[in-house]
């Protein structure tokens, strides 16, 4: 899959309703011509780039797991409060909540991109500018001319998406991460 | 110029510094020598059946095989390595040797009765002190202990092991089990307890064969084929979590090359990145773990052209993983002069004398 090269990237989109990815799911959808996962883990929802830091690996096909951990021999135990998505690749884990790879953990770490739920008035009110005549589903590139705030209308478009002001939505920022 | 003969050359032209020597060899001349040291009850059970000793001894070593001895070390009467004045003229006088760390192996662990093989032990160890550790200063020593009972090798080491001419425990590298299975942590257990080194060794019992997978055919094969059961034990110690149980535990592998190290280390990495969570008290790449808690002899060397030789050092990632040794009596045709050339001026001293010194705190 390849994006338009000469499109800037960056800004948020609305990928799914929240009820699409429900705890334990997963849906990869393509933003900014890049594939981007979004997790629902335990009801909270992240985002990771579907390239594995490692070797280039399909990341967001892999299994989410607790970490397992151990004083020792003969003692396991997991720890489900802590998630660690596996790249099916060759088994890497990282942190849900960083990215943070438990190898080479300097320079290998997971691009997570910012997910935040909002209600459906607040899309219907941001996204209104895309809503004419955008393509309609979720896996299609939008193609579209960023906004003036630089925010980007993603697949779900208030148009086709039909939002409904009760419902809430997955929104997934693209833009760049922002420096503490 | 061989790892042991010094050809054409003196020791201090050779290395200036001082010379420990981490693998020499005891043999046991024969089973009547042991008799002062054993039990009345053991030496008339191996004489009312005509038992001349362990059976494995010669699987290990066939007595003609050219590896088992040198030729100009093999003695008129009684097996090679089998006389303290000729380890000193062989070896620790024109080596100049500080220290050298004595083993014996006697195939202990090819006696199936759990009785007598831990009198044996207890035989050789005895036998050991009294004929070699007592009567020159420069020997430091392993004991032996019997192999396929853990708890009874456990006893062994606590009987003897406090003794302060020894410095190690043997285990043969072949075994009917792997060495990290829980079944051996007494053993380790008393190894550290003692605050000695268990020394990985050459041979083993009878039933573990010297591939690992089965018997072959020809002892050429056999020869080459150990290896892959040090790197075996290697694995299973560390993924069984040996070392994390007893953090203390040092190992010497003695006899097995140490040029397959690096290659498998990055092969281990590697399956531990991806399965680590399955041994989660491995909590380090195996390679770091080979590096803190293993050491190697370097006989053989196994070396191919200097320049691959120079790689693979550097491969192994310290300057204190290898431990000079001449394996003496047995057969190794490395070029231990070339060796020093390609070693890093840092790395010398200690392949030479300081890595075992730290090791077997001599
Ligand atoms: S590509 Fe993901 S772990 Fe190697």
């Amino acid at each position: 899959m390849t994006a338009p090269t000469e499109r800037p990237r960056g800004g948020k989109h609305v990928v799914a309703r929240t009820d699409e990815i429900p705890p334990g799911s997963r849906r990869i959808v393509e933003l900014d011509g890049r594939q981007i996962g979004i997790f629902n883990i335990d009801g909270e929802y992240v985002a990771f780039l579907h390239r594995c830091p490692h070797m280039s690996g399909p990341l967001c096909e892999g299994a989410v797991i607790g970490l397992v951990e151990s004083s020792g021999p003969g003692d396991v135990r997991l720890d489900e409060s802590r998630k660690f998505l596996t790249c099916p690749l060759h088994g890497w884990e990282f942190d849900v909540h960083t990215g943070q790879s438990y190898f080479d953990p300097k320079r290998v770490k997971a691009k997570r991109f910012p997910v935040e739920v909002r209600s459906g008035a607040d899309v219907a009110a941001d996204a209104p500018a895309a809503a004419p005549g955008a393509p309609g589903t979720p896996e299609a590139d939008t193609g579209a001319a960023p906004e003036a705030d630089g925010r980007v209308p993603g697949p779900y478009t208030a148009e086709t998406f039909e939002v409904v002001v009760e419902q809430d939505y997955v929104v997934v920022s693209t833009g760049r991460p922002r420096r503490k | 110029m061989t790892t042991a003969l010094l050809e054409n050359t003196t020791r201090t032209a050779l290395w200036s510094g001082s010379v420990i020597d981490a693998d020499v060899h005891a043999n046991v001349p024969s089973l009547e020598t042991l008799q002062k040291y054993q039990e009345r009850v053991w030496v008339q059970w191996a004489q009312e059946r005509g038992w001349a000793g362990p059976s494995g001894l010669k699987i290990a070593y066939p007595p003609n095989a050219p590896t088992t001895s040198r030729d100009e070390w093999r003695l008129d009467d009684g097996p090679p390595a089998s006389d303290l004045g000729a380890l000193q003229r062989h070896i620790l006088d024109p080596w100049q040797v500080e220290k050298a760390v004595l083993n014996c192996y006697y195939a202990i662990d090819s006696l199936r009765h759990p009785d007598w093989a831990a009198a044996l032990a207890r035989s050789v160890n005895d036998w050991l002190v009294a004929e070699w550790l007592d009567r020159d200063p420069r020997l430091v020593g392993s004991l032996v202990v019997p192999a396929r009972d853990p708890q009874a090798a456990a006893d062994e080491i606590d009987r003897i092991g406090g003794h302060p001419g020894f410095k190690q425990v043997m285990l043969p590298v072949r075994s009917e089990t792997l060495y990290g299975q829980r079944i051996w942590w007494p053993f380790f257990d008393a190894a550290v307890r003692n605050d000695l080194v268990v020394g990985m060794h050459w041979g083993g019992t009878p039933d573990g064969s010297p591939s690992t997978s089965g018997f072959p055919s020809w002892y050429v094969e056999e020869y080459a084929a150990e290896t892959q059961v040090y790197a075996a034990q290697v694995i299973s110690m560390i993924a069984e979590g040996v070392l994390r149980k007893f953090p203390e535990l040092r190992i010497s592998m003695l006899d097995c090359g140490f040029t397959w190290i690096p290659t498998w280390g990055w092969r281990m990495n590697k399956e531990w990145k991806g399965l680590r969570r399955e041994i989660p008290w491995v909590d380090r790449p195996p390679m770091d773990l080979v590096r803190e808690h293993f050491r190697f002899s370097v006989a053989p060397i196994d070396s191919g052209p200097p320049e691959h030789m120079a790689k693979i050092v550097e491969w192994l990632g310290t300057d204190d993983l290898l431990m000079f040794g001449t394996d003496y009596p047995h057969r190794h045709d490395d070029d231990i002069a070339e060796f020093l050339q390609v070693l890093p001026e840092t790395m010398r001293a200690n392949v030479m004398s300081e890595t075992a010194r730290r090791w077997y705190r001599l």
